[in-house]
């Protein structure tokens, strides 16, 4: 009963901020709708105790993405971002609607062949212990992932590297 | 004899009196409790911010050989009951075209943030509000939030300094917040665990005390802890934010009445904030002082959690407010070049040197 209750508040947050921030003209607003959108998605998170991943989502998302987005923003001219108007064409809203069609059926085809209700009603409603997380994470055997872990922090060097690049001040 | 003041027993005696004595079921009982201590943390909130706008005037006061605040009540106490009702009383106006919806948002974010990261302290023993699994990294997730509503405050307030120092803010916090879970993931290494409760209770043995306990590497973090958390809540030499003076109070220039006063509320809890995780992570918290001599340690088991916990936290505070009105204020590219050159490269290293100290069991048993 109470998981169903926050649910339905968390499900109505998310899909109000996510409409608020597709329909408002002000981009600062949408990012600050977005910041709300991925709140919800972090409670829903810690409503099915997946507490390490809330906080990631928080921290990622939250915390790091929207932020960047803030920064971004910010640093562009207000005015030309500022009440962007567009007309939408009536062969975009079919494109948009047929694309939109097709990734519902595939959504619900998944949901269903998976039988992802049946699992997750046998699921042990407790939290993951953090030290199974971590090792998890950088471990290297079986259903371990720190070949990805590795990967990805190869990206990110070259992310800040490619950074570094771009805003070097030219000497001459 | 160990546990005398163990906060469980009254939590667990009013679940029982709600479930059994009155017959509620578990969602109507556990809602009761979540309001009851959802009021008590609000409360505990702005009482200790009005001790702290207290204890701020009273400690410049005589820093600068002032007597500080004395005229309304004895000693001056009743002063800042008049400032927040003054506060609350006040009109809050617009800006002329700001953004008025992220104008609102923007002071909720920021005490969200610090209400967030607030309710992780642990108060006594059984008397955690938020106790996760994750629970270092939890808490440095939501205090982040605060600075996305410096940012929104800024954009909002439709004025172009407000904007730039909205960036200059955010800038200092994000930097700054690296360090800041560097210096925790040094503990956690340390303690194996990142839940808060778990963390204290690794420190309560006989020189326990995780500053005793990892002895060099410990006391490095430590350090970077204190200079980190002072910048992230931007108080002197850091306060980039309020330096009134210079840059006219920075993002929240615009706001008036209890929008400040939300701004200014936080900024002074996120000092106790961070006075109060650096007592429970590095100086144990609600655990008492044991050496290991039997008499001495029981004396001080009777001691209660929270009185160590408030000693310690309001200890450390005094530390800060100390450092805030010793040293003259930063520029902002000195304040960067601290971070990124100096204390960052140093908590990193000191990360490596608690590693090699936990392998290869260095450390005060």
């Amino acid at each position: 009963m109470a998981n169903l209750v926050v649910f339905c508040i968390l499900a109505v947050v998310i899909l109000g901020s996510a409409l608020l921030c597709v329909m408002t003209k002000r981009i600062m607003r949408a990012a600050t709708f977005m910041l709300f959108v991925l709140f919800g998605v972090a409670g829903l998170y810690f409503l099915l105790d997946y507490t390490y991943l809330g906080a990631a989502q928080i921290a990622v998302y939250a915390g790091g993405v929207t932020m960047i987005y803030v920064f971004a923003i910010q640093l562009v001219s207000k005015r030309t971002l500022q009440g962007l108007v567009e007309r939408v064409k009536c062969s975009r809203m079919l494109w948009g609607g047929l694309v939109s069609l097709v990734s519902l059926v595939t959504v619900v085809m998944v949901f269903l062949k998976n039988n992802f209700i049946l699992w997750g009603g046998m699921m042990p409603d407790t939290e993951v212990p953090m030290k199974e997380i971590g090792h998890a994470l950088v471990g290297s055997d079986k259903y371990q992932y720190v070949l990805p872990f590795e990967f990805i922090s190869v990206f990110l060097l070259a992310c800040i590297i490619g950074g570094l690049v771009v805003s070097r001040k030219k000497e001459d | 004899m160990e546990h005398i003041f163990d906060f469980s027993q009254v939590t667990t005696w009013f679940h029982d009196l709600l479930t059994l004595t009155l017959g509620l079921g578990d969602f109507w009982a556990i809602l009761i409790e979540c309001v009851l201590v959802g009021a008590a943390v609000l409360g505990a909130y702005s009482v200790i911010a009005m001790i702290l706008i207290f204890m701020e005037r009273k400690v410049c006061a005589y820093f600068q050989c002032r007597i500080g605040p004395v005229r309304v009540g004895p000693w001056g106490l009743l002063q800042v009951v008049a400032d927040v009702l003054k506060m609350l009383i006040k009109e809050i106006f617009f800006v002329d075209k700001a953004d008025k919806l992220l104008y609102i948002v923007a002071p909720f974010l920021v005490i969200f943030g610090s209400v967030g990261a607030f309710c992780f302290l642990p108060w006594n023993r059984g008397a955690h509000i938020l106790d996760f699994n994750v629970g270092v990294f939890l808490l440095t997730a939501i205090s982040s939030i605060g600075v996305v509503g410096i940012f929104l405050a800024g954009w909002g307030s439709n004025n172009k300094y407000s904007v730039v120092s909205a960036m200059r803010s955010a800038v200092q916090m994000i930097s700054y917040e690296m360090s800041l879970c560097l210096c925790l993931i040094t503990a956690v290494i340390l303690t194996g665990t990142m839940q808060v409760s778990g963390i204290v209770e690794a420190q309560s043995g006989p020189w326990g005390w995780l500053i005793v306990q990892g002895h060099v590497p410990a006391l490095i973090a430590f350090v970077v802890f204190l200079i980190a958390g002072n910048a992230e809540a931007n108080r002197g030499p850091f306060d980039m934010a309020e330096a009134e003076s210079e840059l006219t109070a920075g993002h929240h220039t615009e706001y008036s009445g209890m929008g400040f006063g939300f701004f200014y509320l936080a900024e002074f809890l996120n000092l106790f904030i961070i006075a109060g995780i650096a007592a429970t992570v590095f100086l144990g918290g609600w655990a008492p002082i044991q050496i290991g001599v039997e008499a001495f340690d029981e004396v001080m088991q009777y001691i209660p959690g929270i009185v160590w916990f408030m000693g310690k936290a309001f200890l450390l505070v005094w530390l800060l407010m100390w450092i805030k009105w010793t040293f003259p204020r930063l520029r902002i590219d000195q304040i960067l070049k601290l971070e990124w050159k100096y204390l960052m490269p140093m908590a990193l290293i000191n990360l490596v040197l608690m590693t090699v100290v936990v392998a290869l069991g260095l450390y005060i048993k």
